[in-house]
């Protein structure tokens, strides 16, 4: 008996409610990291989004990003209808039209450039996963102005890995999580990588055996479960590394054997200063570079079986009557200087020698005394059989943090020699390449200049890699021709064009005016550019006639950013819900170490409003256009399905059997990589979970740049043309033709003003040079560095107007080290200015310790105009949140000649957004509680839905009892690498153990 | 008032979180922000979900800060999720007036009957660990079901019934079992880890554990702490020197 009056009321709880009446698998979009996903509908609508388990990328995890599709897919911000803009630019006065309007308008402004300058159009695709797509859309259409977003993102770090290794992070790389013993983690907050490496760490970090350093100027995020926290002043990572190379190489901690085998160390380097093939490679009469053999005492082809036998890696020699050292000399030489020693670099690093000394000497143990064994016989590219693969199992992984720098290309460089110097690359327990990659150094592929005539495809592609100024995309004059300067003397190496300075170019009419600037998901009036305010006056800027200096703009974007208003003809896209997609080998797949793969979009919801996936729309375009590829012979469209028609059925060549998607090629669908168009292969991809990957053979799971079964199946599958070893160059000879070319040799010569700044940043062999704000500034009235990163629960996420998402943040503050605010008489919660020398922006504080005391840093693009994401006048974010890109210059200071250049990286044009130097001062009381500058605010979206004052989304999605029940099972993360340190604990995978039926 | 289980079972369904490896990604919260809001508590409101002040019903939130040692002169970043510890003598359950708060017999998920909760906050205001969240739109009081309708969910498939904010966690940091019995899988994980209970001194036996971070590895004992130098010229001619005729490959 209860004597209580109170006793518990038994509720009958429902423990087996119905969940959905269908799931459905897609890839998350929500982000750049491209997760697998099992959407769960019901009435039409979105019950849950959970990871797919069987999923190459995220394995089944899910981040807080992608939990949060549901509030993405249904927010008031989307765009609904094709809008033609009636007021002024940025008057944000629209009137809808409908689409056939908008796509004869669309294709007149395009097909008039076309016919008559197809270089007057600029077409830039921003945060753009069908780059393949895209850009050859922009070939068949002749528009050599053609880029993506990864000139203002990280191109230095795919640029840094390409010329050196023939891969590099992310997309073309990853640690060996389960084997590495020592992994460094450089300037990386989250990451594109995203569940990936929090995967990764946690295993890593469970598994027990591997110590993780992160070298960053702060210790949030993943650097904060690092076991050793290194807080680096942002831009000195190079002299880091270069002290590390130091201390290896006065310690003769080098894998010399790899060296010569794999790397071009011991190649002979011409050394005649003033000649004009100095400080190229010695070649024989075949162009094969040279070693010295030492037992044979003469010079040989350094790509014969026998070049690692005894080759010379220092000492002046002449060989077919000249003079040549090994390019390793000239490597050690530089970095066993004194200049790079730990004590000389340790003050600007702001890290202790001793510090630097113990981190070198724990990454020569791990290599050198804890290899890493795996009893599987392999053969090499020479044909030489190995019964064992051996591993130094040391492993980097680098993003953002050292990319964002205009000294960013030569730290990158520097940081793929250190692991070639270890032996360490694409062994076990070190950083390993994913399919399509290693590629040759650099990939063989050179981006397209104009084309030849109106109404003519380009010569290739108009993105690619320059191998010598001959490659360049200059006119005769050595002027840039592109409307972003891209490949041009002054970044000559900007693989991935140079996005953030097109509207500044364009408005200047530098180095000509475009006619129409056509713009896919790239917030460049807010967010995405640097300097906003002068961003927003290139869009409005107009000539004498009272005409726009930009006359016509297009933009596609799925939402009312901020970027929308400041355009002409806004094309409205779909979500990643609603549309067709592929993740292609042709572009960035979703390989891994283990095996090649790639993905599928399908569309799990029909579109809300009348609103349609720009690349279907593209198609349309091109088929309006008559443009080759996407028009027949009769005018009729090639792809009249649109995107999945072009996904299934278009082949890259004629008759090529490479096509967008690898997997179930051929007529029967048994072919991968190569084969005929097979028209069930959407089928098969949805069936299988809409992605498809392929499990390389355990021989071919390391040593792939010289690995002769990998290497022949990569040739077979198209990812590489030939089965010869990829080399690394670590002197690269490609920058040294650049600097030839800058000493007056050649016919290809550099302007003039631009001369001394080649033959300075192409060195061969990495260099550190102080960021060139920091140069250009008085550091005493700019004390600080200034950086901003993405929150993980919003990095490369469209995510500020996610009702779940902003609930964690909705204003960004500045954080500040608590000794250095003491300094400035600055107090937790202080509203300050925030000074650079291009302008002063205002934001709150927030004081703490896990920073380096001369960095301030925020949450980048949290601050939103007001009007702008269908946010009420009083969000947070366009009352507090602020933007670092209002005080960040898009130009340096003006040179002797008077040159601007871009505030970029020299070399690859990645923009330098982490350059930045500021001063803070406290703000009057007065000021104090509201972020400036405030940009006057937007109408909201013309047609837009009143905002909620209230969501209870889900209460309608509810599951009607069942009465049944299953059995909870207990789920152990990380399972595996628990049960290999707790007695008792049992294999297997979160709820799955080994030994169970299923 | 309200009275805890008579016959427990030994059964007591939990959490366990790796403060090791928690990165404070959130991916755990919104997950379950997801799962829940079309769930036996749905939904999970917000209140000014665009506006000035948004705030909703979450059942777990994670808190990042830094535990400064001023003696030591130290400092660490902590990422911390929180949530409800399923308490053994759960105080907002005894204190609640109308029995809609309960702790189930069955495998101990305290949970709240919104049928008849009269949303007083007496709950909220009973819990030590701030673990209750009031649904204004509502007028009733919510809370971490651990998933109930999903754990034991036959229309989803195995691996699917487990909290979401486990299944989600990219790290691997949360794990879920029945910490009432020694020998499953996660007490031997808390065993292993010396996994401890929140605030234990408010005497209210939470159910979840959480693992303290694992010492740091700074300064491998293993490793040298410095490299012998082969060289002491201060540009390193003697290396090079030595290496001109030395086959350094074999």
């Amino acid at each position: 008996m209860n004597a209580n009056p109170f006793a518990t009321v038994k509720e009958n709880v429902d423990l087996s409610p119905e969940v959905a009446d269908e799931v459905k698998n897609t890839t998350c979009y929500m982000c750049a990291c491209r997760c697998g996903i099992r959407v769960h509908l019901k009435n039409g609508k979105v019950r849950y989004i959970e990871g797919n388990p069987d999923h190459p990328v995220n394995q089944g995890v899910l981040c807080g990003k992608g939990s949060a599709g549901i509030m993405q897919q249904y927010s008031p911000a989307k765009l609904k209808k094709p809008l033609l803009r009636t007021g002024e630019r940025g008057s944000g006065e629209f009137k809808e039209i409908e689409w056939n309007e908008a796509l004869e308008l669309a294709t007149k402004w395009l097909g008039d450039v076309r016919a008559k300058d197809p270089g007057k159009l600029a077409f830039f695709t921003g945060r753009d996963q069908s780059q393949s797509f895209t850009g050859w859309w922009a070939t068949q259409y002749g528009a050599h102005n053609f880029a993506a977003h990864g000139g203002f993102c990280s191109v230095n770090m795919a640029a840094g890995g390409l010329y050196t290794l023939g891969g590099a992070f992310w997309e073309f790389g990853e640690p060996d999580w389960d084997l590495t013993k020592y992994f460094m983690l450089f300037g990386v907050a989250e990451d594109h990588d995203s569940n990936p490496i929090k995967i990764g760490l946690g295993k890593l970090k469970t598994r027990g055996e591997a110590k993780f350093v992160a070298v960053n100027p702060s210790r949030n995020g993943y650097n904060a479960i690092a076991d050793e926290w290194v807080g680096v002043r942002p831009g000195t990572d190079g002299l880091f590394v270069f002290a590390i190379i130091h201390e290896l190489l006065r310690a003769e901690k080098i894998d010399f054997a790899s060296l010569a085998r794999y790397s071009n160390a011991p190649w002979l380097v011409i050394d005649e200063p003033g000649k004009p093939d100095h400080g190229l490679f010695l070649r024989d009469a075949k162009g094969n570079p040279l070693v010295w053999d030492l037992h044979k005492k003469k010079a040989i082809n350094a790509m014969g079986p026998d070049a690692d036998a005894a080759p010379a890696f220092a000492g002046a020699r002449t060989v077919k009557k000249r003079n040549v050292v090994p390019s390793f000399q000239h490597l050690a030489a530089r970095y066993l200087s004194d200049e790079f020693s730990p004590d000389a670099v340790a003050d600007t690093i702001g890290v202790p020698a001793d510090t630097i000394r113990r981190i070198a000497a724990e990454i020569a143990h791990v290599a050198f005394e804890e290899e890493v064994v795996i009893e599987q016989p392999w053969v090499d590219a020479w044909g030489r059989k190995h019964d064992k693969m051996i591993g130094r199992p040391v492993s980097f992984h680098a993003m953002r943090g050292i990319s964002a720098h205009s000294n960013g290309f030569h730290t990158c460089r520097a940081l793929h020699i250190l692991q070639a110097l270890l032996g360490s690359v694409d062994v076990p327990g070190g950083w390993r390449y994913k399919a399509p990659f290693p590629k040759p150094i650099p990939p063989g592929v050179r981006p397209a200049g104009p084309a030849a005539n109106p109404g003519e495809p380009l010569g290739g592609p108009p993105l690619g890699f320059i191998k010598s100024p001959d490659d360049l995309i200059v006119d005769e004059a050595g002027a840039p021709q592109r409307i972003d300067k891209a490949y041009s003397w002054e970044h000559p190496l900007s693989l991935h064009g140079m996005m953030h300075m097109v509207l500044h170019n364009a408005a200047n009419a530098d180095p000509y005016k475009v006619d129409v600037l056509f713009m896919y998901m790239a917030n460049m009036a807010w967010n995405s550019s640097m300097n906003v305010p002068g961003t927003l006056d290139y869009f409005t800027a107009k000539d004498d006639n009272g005409d726009y200096k930009i006359p016509k703009i297009i933009y596609s974007d799925a939402f009312w950013s901020e970027t929308v208003p400041y355009c002409d003809l806004i094309l409205p896209d779909t979500t990643y819900l609603e549309r067709w997609d592929c993740i292609s080998m042709l572009d960035r797949p979703i390989s891994s170490a283990h095996g090649a793969g790639d993905s599928i979009r399908q569309p799990i919801l029909k579109p809300e409003g009348d609103v349609r996936p720009f690349q279907d729309v593209l198609i349309d375009l091109g088929h309006r256009l008559g443009l080759p590829g996407m028009t027949k012979d009769d005018g009729s469209a090639t792809y009249p399905g649109g995107y999945v028609d072009y996904m299934a059925n278009h082949e890259r060549g004629a008759g090529s059997g490479i096509g967008p998607l690898a997997g179930w090629r051929g007529k029967d669908g048994t072919e991968q990589g190569r084969g005929a168009p097979n028209p069930d292969q959407i089928d098969r991809y949805i069936e299988n979970g809409c992605f498809w990957t392929q499990h390389l053979s355990d021989e071919q799971l390391y040593f792939k740049p010289f690995n002769r079964s990998y290497l022949d199946h990569a040739t077979a599958m198209g990812w590489i043309g030939h089965a010869d070893p990829i080399v690394f160059q670590l002197y690269n000879e490609d920058l040294q033709k650049f600097r030839l070319a800058a000493q007056g040799h050649g016919d290809k010569q550099p302007p003039e003003a631009h001369r001394e700044r080649i033959e300075t940043y192409f060195d061969p062999l990495p260099i550190w040079y102080m960021p060139f704000e920091e140069a250009e500034v008085d550091t005493q009235q700019y004390p600080l560095h200034a950086l901003s990163q993405r929150p993980m629960h919003m990095y490369h996420s469209w995510g500020s107007q996610n009702a779940w998402l902003r609930q964690i943040t909705s204003a960004n503050k500045l954080h500040m080290h608590v000794d250095t605010a003491a300094q400035f008489g600055i107090d937790d919660d202080d509203w300050v200015w925030i000074e650079s020398r291009h302008g002063r922006v205002k934001g709150q504080v927030k004081l703490i310790t896990g920073v380096n005391p001369q960095t301030v840093w925020t949450w980048n693009a949290i601050g939103k105009r007001k009007g702008a994401w269908n946010l009420s006048e009083d969000a947070p974010e366009s009352n507090k949140g602020f933007l670092l890109n209002h005080i960040i210059s898009e130009v340096l200071a003006p040179g002797k000649n008077g040159q601007r250049y871009s505030n970029s990286d020299p070399v690859t044009g990645q923009a330098a957004w982490f350059d930045l130097r500021v001063n803070i001062t406290k703000c009057a009381p007065a000021e104090a509680g509201f972020t400036e500058p405030m940009f006057e605010a937007f109408p909201r979206e013309p047609h837009a839905d009143p905002i909620p004052p209230i969501s209870r989304y889900g209460a309608d999605l509810k599951g009607a009892p069942t009465g049944k029940k299953a059995e909870a099972k207990p789920w152990v993360g990380n399972r595996h690498e628990n049960a290999t340190n707790i007695a008792g604990l049992k294999d297997g995978k979160g709820n799955r153990t080994k030994g169970d039926a299923s | 008032m309200t009275s805890l289980p008579q016959n427990p079972s030994r059964v007591k369904l939990g959490l366990v979180i790796d403060l090791d490896i928690c990165v404070g990604c959130h991916a755990c919260a919104v997950n379950c922000k997801e799962w829940n809001t079309s769930g036996k508590m749905a939904p999970l409101t917000d209140i000014d979900p665009y506006g000035g002040k948004p705030d909703g019903v979450w059942f777990n939130r994670i808190h990042t800060y830094e535990a400064v040692d001023e003696v030591a002169g130290t400092s660490r970043t902590v990422h911390f999720p929180r949530s409800c510890l399923h308490c053994d003598d759960a105080p907002c359950v005894t204190v609640c007036p109308t029995g809609a708060s309960y702790k189930r017999e069955e495998d101990g998920i305290v949970l709240i009957n919104t049928d008849i909760c009269i949303g007083c906050k007496l709950c909220s205001w009973a819990c030590p660990y701030g673990a209750r969240e009031y649904d204004e739109d509502e007028g009733v009081m919510k809370k971490c079901t651990l998933c109930v309708d999903k754990i034991y969910n036959e229309n989803l498939p195995p691996e699917s019934r487990v909290p979401a904010c486990v299944s989600t966690c990219p790290a691997g940091a949360r794990s879920f079992g029945d910490l009432g019995d020694p020998d499953s899988d996660v007490s031997k994980l808390v065993a292993a880890r010396d996994g401890y209970a929140l605030m234990p001194e408010q005497g209210t036996k939470p159910v979840n554990r959480y693992l303290p971070p694992r010492p740091k590895k700074v300064g491998d004992a293993v490793a040298p702490r410095l490299l012998e130098h082969h060289d002491d010229s201060n540009d390193g001619a003697g290396l090079l020197a030595r290496w001109v005729d030395k086959v350094l490959s074999a």
